[in-house]
């Protein structure tokens, strides 16, 4: 917690997210499962925290609790201050402060990408359809996305469905967003793309941002700091800060400081892959 | 950045010309060869074939069909029970199926009763239809609907219940009530299924229209002029000892049913313009 002032995100009020000894216990046919344990994590408003651990270590059972999918079985979670689950609710409320971003990405198929985007305002009632199309059009525009509005999801390459559902994501003013994994399934090079394309989106909406993935250059490369999570049960084993200043740009994958944090990262990150495989976890 | 992004969409199928000729040249080729061969050996008195009269013979069995009126009357007549069978199928089978995948408790205390009924054929329910049923077009249409009704229910379960959760969790926490995912989610994400539903469906109902008209005397015709539809036309002319006719009504029916697919699936494209993007 005490990060120097460089690291610290400086612009957002809204969006700290605190996981405070949380449990979750899974009933399972092979019996009671624990797949997270006193699990403890401040996530200050508007940072990029990068949560890495095994698979099948509890990372997304983390998520969806947080989203409001599944309950907690101890402890709570609290937004701004205000608890989501906790002892006497034990599922939170899924809502528009908190949109996930899915690993194989959820764009509804029957909609146009533009339509997707205004999903969000338009079930809310917030904005009329119209309105909500106008504003998607603008977002879709500073996110690069001029000429696939209407086009369905399906007529797009994958990087570009995973950036339409990450402003489709926006578009509710969340005060956070859960992203699980959303550049598994790309490519290297794409994934380079979208790395840079989240971190504009970032910068010109001051979110926070909860980042399940496994891949530890990501990780280094987008977090303000990194979560590595044991394997299951699932807790933090370590945290690091990333002091790297932001902006960045894909240059600072070759500076030294990037390498050494990589190298730090990559030991603690290993021996629990190594108990997980071990333990022949599977992904949950 | 307008360069990427043009790059980044799939390029549309455009229905190419060429395509569609060689299209057109294997569908003749295909149906020439079939006509063929049936020519052959049914002159050649080969076994099996060669007791179907063969096509020269049942052309000329058609040609005077088709300035007579009868014979057309016997398409309206069928296709009018089909339609009308088939459109009450929909009408009580996709609201149906949607309440058995939607609702616990209502699926259920209808899933016995559905799955008892299911297995039943439909030609089963002749009997009983035309006894239950006041007129014999009534019982004609009832056999019909059942002929198409479950199969339409099975894929409208089928097809709610395949919807991605992703798609749910994610309109959720976009904050949709219970209607906006009965609406937005479900019926879109179901309706591919319906079309699969309604294509499958219609082929059956024109099995069981047939069968139907057959057993119940063609709606109290007299005579295949007389309008009984396809299937009562087929089995006057086996009563009148007309070979070629019986392979007439057969092929017209064969005909009915590719038309009737067709426009299904025309229509099923038209209502899920999503699907042809995958």
């Amino acid at each position: 917690m005490n990060a120097p002032a460089a690291v610290a995100p400086a612009h957002a009020t809204k969006g700290a997210i605190r996981i405070q000894n949380v449990d979750k216990v899974y009933y399972a046919r092979e019996g009671a499962v624990q797949a997270v344990s006193d699990c403890s994590l401040d996530i200050r408003a508007g940072e990029i925290c990068m949560i890495v651990g095994p698979s099948g270590c509890g990372k997304t059972t983390l998520l969806n609790a947080i989203a409001g999918f599944h309950d907690i079985t101890g402890g709570a979670i609290y937004l701004d201050g205000d608890m989501l689950c906790g002892p006497d609710k034990p599922k939170a409320e899924p809502g528009p402060d908190r949109v996930v971003v899915f690993q194989n990405g959820a764009l509804f198929p029957w909609k146009t990408n533009l339509e997707n985007v205004a999903f969000g305002p338009v079930v809310q009632g917030k904005l009329t359809r119209a309105q909500a199309e106008e504003k998607a059009r603008g977002m879709m525009a500073d996110a690069g996305l001029v000429g696939v509005e209407h086009n369905y999801p399906g007529e797009v390459s994958s990087g570009m469905r995973r950036r339409v559902e990450i402003v489709r994501a926006l578009m509710n003013d969340p005060k956070v967003l859960l992203l699980d994994e959303p550049f598994r399934a790309l490519d290297s090079l794409t994934k380079s793309v979208m790395h840079e394309a989240l971190l504009e989106i970032y910068y010109k909406n001051k979110v926070t941002i909860f980042f399940i993935t496994h891949d530890l250059e990501e990780a280094i490369f987008l977090g303000h700091r990194v979560a590595i999570m044991t394997t299951r049960p699932c807790k933090p084993k370590k945290i690091l800060e990333v002091d790297i200043p932001h902006p960045r740009n894909y240059s600072v994958l070759t500076s030294p400081r990037f390498r050494s944090l990589m190298e730090e990262t990559v030991n603690a990150v290993h021996q629990e892959a190594v108990k997980a495989f071990e333990a022949g976890e599977k992904e949950m | 950045m307008s360069a990427v992004v043009a790059s980044g969409v799939a390029p549309r199928p455009r229905p190419g010309q060429s395509i569609f000729r060689h299209h057109l040249v294997r569908a003749v080729i295909s149906l020439a060869t079939f006509l063929v061969l049936w020519e052959i050996g049914s002159r050649l008195k080969l076994p099996w074939v060669g007791d179907v009269p063969p096509p020269t013979v049942v052309m000329n069995a058609w040609l005077p069909l088709l300035s007579d009126p009868g014979y057309w009357y016997s398409w309206v007549q069928s296709s009018r029970r089909v339609l009308s069978g088939f459109l009450a199928a929909m009408l009580i089978g996709i609201p149906f199926g949607l309440a058995m995948a939607t609702s616990r408790v209502f699926n259920d205390i209808s899933f016995p009763v559905f799955e008892i009924l299911r297995p039943i054929p439909p030609l089963a329910w002749v009997p009983a239809a035309i006894i239950f049923w006041p007129t014999q077009e009534l019982s004609i249409g009832f056999v019909i609907f059942l002929g198409a009704i479950f199969t339409i229910m099975l894929n409208v379960i089928g097809g709610a219940r395949s919807i991605d959760i992703r798609f749910f969790q994610a309109a959720r926490s976009m904050g949709s009530s219970n209607w906006d995912i009965f609406r937005r989610i479900i019926l879109p994400g179901v309706l591919p299924s319906i079309v699969v539903g309604m294509e499958v469906g219609i082929g059956i109902t024109w099995n069981v229209v047939v069968a139907a008209e057959m057993i119940s005397g063609g709606g109290g015709a007299i005579k295949s002029s007389a309008g009984g539809g396809l299937g009562f036309f087929i089995w006057n002319s086996y009563i009148g000892f007309s070979y070629p006719q019986i392979v007439v009504g057969m092929i017209s029916i064969g005909i009915a049913g590719y038309i009737s697919s067709a426009i299904i699936r025309r229509l099923g494209l038209m209502v899920t313009p999503w699907s042809r993007t995958r």
